[in-house]
Parts: C-alpha cells; structure tokens; sequence
C-alpha cells in the first residue's frame, strides 16, 4: 500500500529535486563549519540562515499548492497555519530561556512576569518538552483547518466567498495574538530565545542544523504531496478544480476530499512554521497580516501553481528578490511585488515552471509530428520502387 | 393521467407524485407526476422552462422539491439524500454541456468514474487492478474511445466528449441513466451513432433522455412524455404526442 503510493510519488522529477535538496543538507552545512572563512567555498552563517528561511517560506508555498494549484481552493489565510506553527515552536524556545530571562523566574517566560501573572496558563504547559512543542505545531494547524473547512466545504462555500473568509480568519487570530491577555506575548510575540535541544540558538552549527532540518522536511513534504496528486484521490482533486459539480454526481463527496487536502496542507505550513521560527529568531501577531497570506500565493503563482517544483522555485526567486531589491530600494518593494503578479497573471498565466513544461511538451508534440510526417513522405517515396 | 394507480409504486424504477418547486415565486415543477419501468428507455421532450432540467436536478438530489414524492426502486425516498448519495445508489447523469474532467485522459476520466470505492485513503492508496482495466477497456470500445484512450479529454472533439461522458456514466454502473439533451451541437453521423448507443446501454438499465431534436426521438422509438409549465402535458408514442393538440400549441406549433 505504501510502496505503491511511493513508487507513484518518486517520478524523475521529484528524484532530482529531492536529491538536490538532499545534497544541499549535507553540503552547505559542511561548507559554512568546515571551511574558513576566507575560503572561496565558505558559506556565511548569514546565508545559511537566509536560505534556510526561504526553504520554510518554500514548504508553505508547497501546502498552498496542494490546495490551490491542485484542488482550486485559494486559500487567503495559509499564513495563519504557518504562524500557529510558529507560536508552537516559539513557546518551546520561550520555555528553555528559564531563569536565563531578565526577570530570572525559572517558570514564567519575562513578558508574564511583566504582566503580573503568578502562574503558568494552563496551554503554555508541555511546551517545555520539545516532542510535545513539535506535535502541536502540526496539530493545532491541522485542528484549525480541520474545524473551519468542515464548515465551509460542507456549506458549499467556493471561490471568492471562500477566500475572502480565509483572509477573515487570520485577520480574526491577528487581533487575538495582539492582545496582552491571550498569554502569547502580545504585540511582541515571542522572542529573546537562547537555545533548541540544548543547543545554543545562535551557534554556526545549531544554524546549519536548522538548514538542513527545513531542506530535509522540504524533500519529505514533497515526496508525500507528489504521491498524493499522483494517486486516484489526487486525480479526484484535480476533477473537483475543474468540474466540481461532475465530481459530486459521480458520487464522490466534494466536501470530505477538500477536507483532507485543507488539513495535510495546514499540517505543512504548520511544519514550515516550526522550522522558520527559530532561524528568525521571532514569532509575532505580524506574522498573521493578511498580506503574508497574500504573497504566498504570488510566490505561488510565479512559480506556477499546479506544479509541485514551481512554488519552490517561486518562493525562493521572489524572497531572494525581495532580500536584494529591499536593500537597494527599500520603498518599492511592495510595487515590484504587485507588479510582479501582475505580469505574471498577465502574460505567465502557469508559471515560470507551467510555462517551461508547456514549453517541452510542445517541443515534443512537434517532433513527434515531424518523425510521423517524415516516415509519411518516405513510405510515398518507397512506393514505386515497390511497384517495379 | 391515471397510470398512477395500484402497484406502480413499488415496481417501479424511479416514481415521481405531485413534485412542486417554486424559485422565487416562479412555479418550475408545478405537481409533475410520472413513472419510469425498470428497463425502459424514455424520452421527455418540452419547450424552453418547461422544468426539465429543474426535474433531473431534483431526481439527483440538487435541488430538493417543496412538495412531492420521488422515489426510486419503489421504497427510497430520493427527496432526503443529497448528490453523492444518489450517485452511489445507481443514479447517473449527463450534462446538458458535457461535463468531462478536460485535464485528465479519457483513461483517467473512465477510472474515476468506475463505480469502487470512493473514500478519500481508499482513493489515496488505490491501485488499478486487471479487473478494473478490463472493464475500462471495454467501456471505452462501447463508447469508440479506445483509440484516444491517453489523450487529454480536453483535446476531443464535441461529440466525442459528449461520448466520453456518457461512458463515464456506465463506468459507474448506474441502474437508472439520466441524460440531458445527447445530441445537442452534434453531426447527423453522430446524432444517429448517439441513438444507437443509447438503445444499446438501455438494455441493461433504465434510460431517461431529455431532447429537443424530433428526428432523434423518432429514431429512438420509444415512449414520449411531453412536459410543459412544470407538469406532464401528454404521454405516449411520438406519433400520439406530436398528434396531440396540446402538444402542437405548446411547442410544436412555435
């Protein structure tokens, strides 16, 4: 049963680009501790770092295009799960400061103590245990998910509707994480950490660790959602983007398959989430703008949703992009990004990946018409000779 | 009309009594009543709004009515059931757009309508079986598909994906076929191949065809309920039907 669904998962393409990012998780890691820094090889800490948040950033482009590129579902709110994710990680972090924190209680992260709280909530207990910290990031995500779709999909809400909900909710946990009371930090969220697995957080190789820790949960996401759109139920997504209502009459129950890919894909950005908190160094109520939302669909779209490989590549060109342009010109960023869906929804409409493959396929089409023709006009050649 | 009387009920394929639905004040099923055998082939024809469509939706459980009862096989009750369930009783239905998956092959089109289990993990962990690619080899000679089986259905032509469809829905084994208007936008070598091949999938099933196209009918040559305003104008053959007074005002004559 597994087998077969990995044996599905594992076409060329997915192989190569696990095995790139395999190598990557061995390889940068290796060039930034092993090398000296004058070396022509050495890899800054800085870029560990920086590209270890465009992998997260990578993976929740990935949890999008499950549900966007493959069932249709524009989710406007993806960044939601993403920080829930991140708040669970936070909270563990929080927990290993101790009596490291500037007020020096042992129990009480410091912004409680400036609060005036005299004890632990009772959700902050667990997350001084790192394997209880990592599940939540994937349960309460998948919770989430799991709550909000049930009603949405078994209400039939679709397109627009749905994504102006999505955008609702995240807006609505916004708020909630901004206020003092809610006992996650408030406006400032989560931060000051010092150290992951007793490991210090800021150490070379804590920070190549986490590297490799977000490429490896990369490759992993993206074997198990190629194995997903490969299978029947992956085919059956795909028929519920393109004709629902088709889908629903040949008996399948629309609301149960978007269900399950809402929450496999919030579980992800969950995971994303978990793994971009520590390499930042923050979590805060910022995180849940509905703005954040919103690019994770241009990087989506950029790359090409539909395609496993194009957000990936979205994620990182368009963040990589954004590291360079807002140092050079820091005020038109947000234009650049607009302008970038813009021509991209203009005149890319699959993608920088969509188009490239279009590309090969189209080049294949030809060449396959050109070989059938060419054996047409040597069959006609043939013919007299025959004749003779 | 007093073919509704005795034990019709429980012989029946699909049992239709005093179905009423209005849509905001307008009446679309006004008390339609009818009864489709177990084994017939039945064309319903009828003017524009004369609340076809609007009765397929109700018997598929789209659209629920506010009066009436709809049964099927006799004892189940269709008006409490939504889509999927009727779709996974036995109760198949084609557009009147045909309605095919345009990103899949005609293949994969056929293997998600195959009438097996259709749960999100027994999806997700299912394998095709010899079993399965027989009957899809089959289906896709019955519908003359076998040589675009790895095209993309977008990539048919009209007809073609008219066929499709229709062979999508005998993937799915349905005792009771519902087909909306077959031939609409078809050649006259289509239209007739269309005819054939309903006659022959109506002798293992029941059959109801919406049409507009009296040269289709009559080349069916069955039984004709004639629908207008929302309820059973006249029943009968197409000689009866097309005789028959009402009939010639209401659609005919226009």
């Amino acid at each position: 049963m597994i087998t077969s669904f990995l044996a599905k998962a594992l076409g060329r393409n997915i192989v190569i680009t696990v095995a790139i990012l395999l190598v990557l998780a061995a390889l940068v890691p290796a060039l930034n501790l092993l090398t000296a820094p004058d070396h022509p090889l050495h890899v800054p800490t800085y870029i560990v770092s920086l590209f270890g948040k465009y992998l997260t950033y990578a993976l929740l482009a990935l949890a999008l295009d499950l549900v966007w590129g493959f069932c249709g579902i524009l989710s406007l709110g993806h960044a939601a799960f993403f920080a829930l994710g991140g708040y669970a990680m936070g909270m563990y972090l929080m927990r290993q400061i101790g009596a490291r924190g500037s007020y020096g209680n042992p129990l009480l992260p410091d912004f409680m103590v400036f609060l005036n709280w005299k004890e632990l909530p009772w959700f902050w207990y667990g997350f001084d245990m790192f394997w209880f910290a990592a599940l939540m990031a994937i349960v309460v995500p998948g919770l989430l998910a799991f709550v909000f779709g049930w009603f949405a999909f078994r209400s039939r809400v679709n397109g627009v509707y749905l994504s102006i909900i999505t955008q609702a909710m995240t807006f609505a946990l916004l708020l909630a994480f901004f206020r003092n009371d809610m006992g996650f930090g408030g406006n400032n969220g989560l931060t000051d950490f010092k150290d992951i697995l007793g490991f210090n957080i800021q150490a070379n190789g804590t920070r190549s660790a986490l590297f490799a820790a977000s490429a490896v949960a990369l490759a992993l996401s993206l074997i198990i959602t190629s194995g997903i759109v490969r299978s029947k139920y992956g085919k059956i997504l795909v028929g519920v983007r393109d004709a629902e209502s088709r889908t629903r009459f040949l008996g399948y129950r629309v609301e149960h398959m978007k269900l399950f890919a809402f929450v496999v894909s919030a579980m992800m950005a969950g995971v994303a989430g978990a793994l971009y908190v520590p390499q930042v160094g923050i979590i805060n109520p910022g995180e849940f703008d509905p703005a954040n939302s919103i690019e994770v669909v241009i990087w989506t779209a950029v790359g090409g949703r539909g395609t496993l490989i194009g957000p990936i590549v979205g994620a990182i060109l368009v963040n990589g992009g954004k590291s360079i342009f807002t140092a050079a010109f820091p005020e038109f960023w947000l234009f650049a990004l607009g302008g970038l869906f813009v021509l991209v929804t203009l005149f890319l409409p699959r993608g920088i990946v969509g188009t490239a493959r279009q590309f090969v396929e189209r080049r294949k089409e030809y060449r396959k018409a050109r070989e059938a023709e060419e054996a047409r006009t040597f069959a006609t050649a043939a013919e007299p000779q025959a004749a003779e | 009309m007093n073919t509704l009387v005795g034990n019709t009920k429980p012989n029946s394929i699909l049992y239709l009594d005093g179905v009423s639905v209005s849509f905001d004040g307008f009446k679309a099923l006004n008390s339609l009543s009818f009864v489709i055998e177990p084994g017939e082939l039945r064309a319903i024809i009828g003017p524009n709004g004369a609340g076809k469509t609007t009765m397929m939706d109700i018997i598929t459980g789209k659209t629920r009515p506010d009066s009436g009862e709809v049964f099927f096989k006799g004892t189940i009750d269709l008006t409490q059931k939504d889509e999927a369930e009727i779709a996974q009783l036995g109760i198949g239905r084609k557009f009147q757009k045909p309605t095919v998956f345009e990103s899949h092959t005609v293949w994969d089109n056929l293997e998600l309508a195959l009438n097996r289990n259709r749960g999100v993990f027994s999806t997700l962990f299912y394998r095709l079986t010899a079993e399965d690619k027989a009957r899809i080899e089959e289906i896709l000679s019955t519908v003359r598909l076998a040589n675009r089986k790895d095209d993309f259905a977008a990539n048919l032509s009209h007809g073609q994906k008219q066929w499709l469809e229709i062979g999508m829905l005998l993937a799915q084994e349905p005792e009771l076929l519902l087909v909306d208007e077959p031939v609409a936008g078809m050649t006259d070598a289509e239209t007739a191949e269309t005819a054939i091949l309903l006659k022959e999938i109506a002798k293992t099933r029941s059959v109801v065809v919406v049409e507009h196209d009296m040269g289709f009918i009559r080349d069916l040559g069955v039984k004709v309920t004639c629908l207008a305003e929302g309820s059973v104008l006249a029943e009968g053959s197409i000689d009866f039907v097309s005789a028959d007074q009402k009939v010639i005002e209401n659609y005919l004559g226009r």
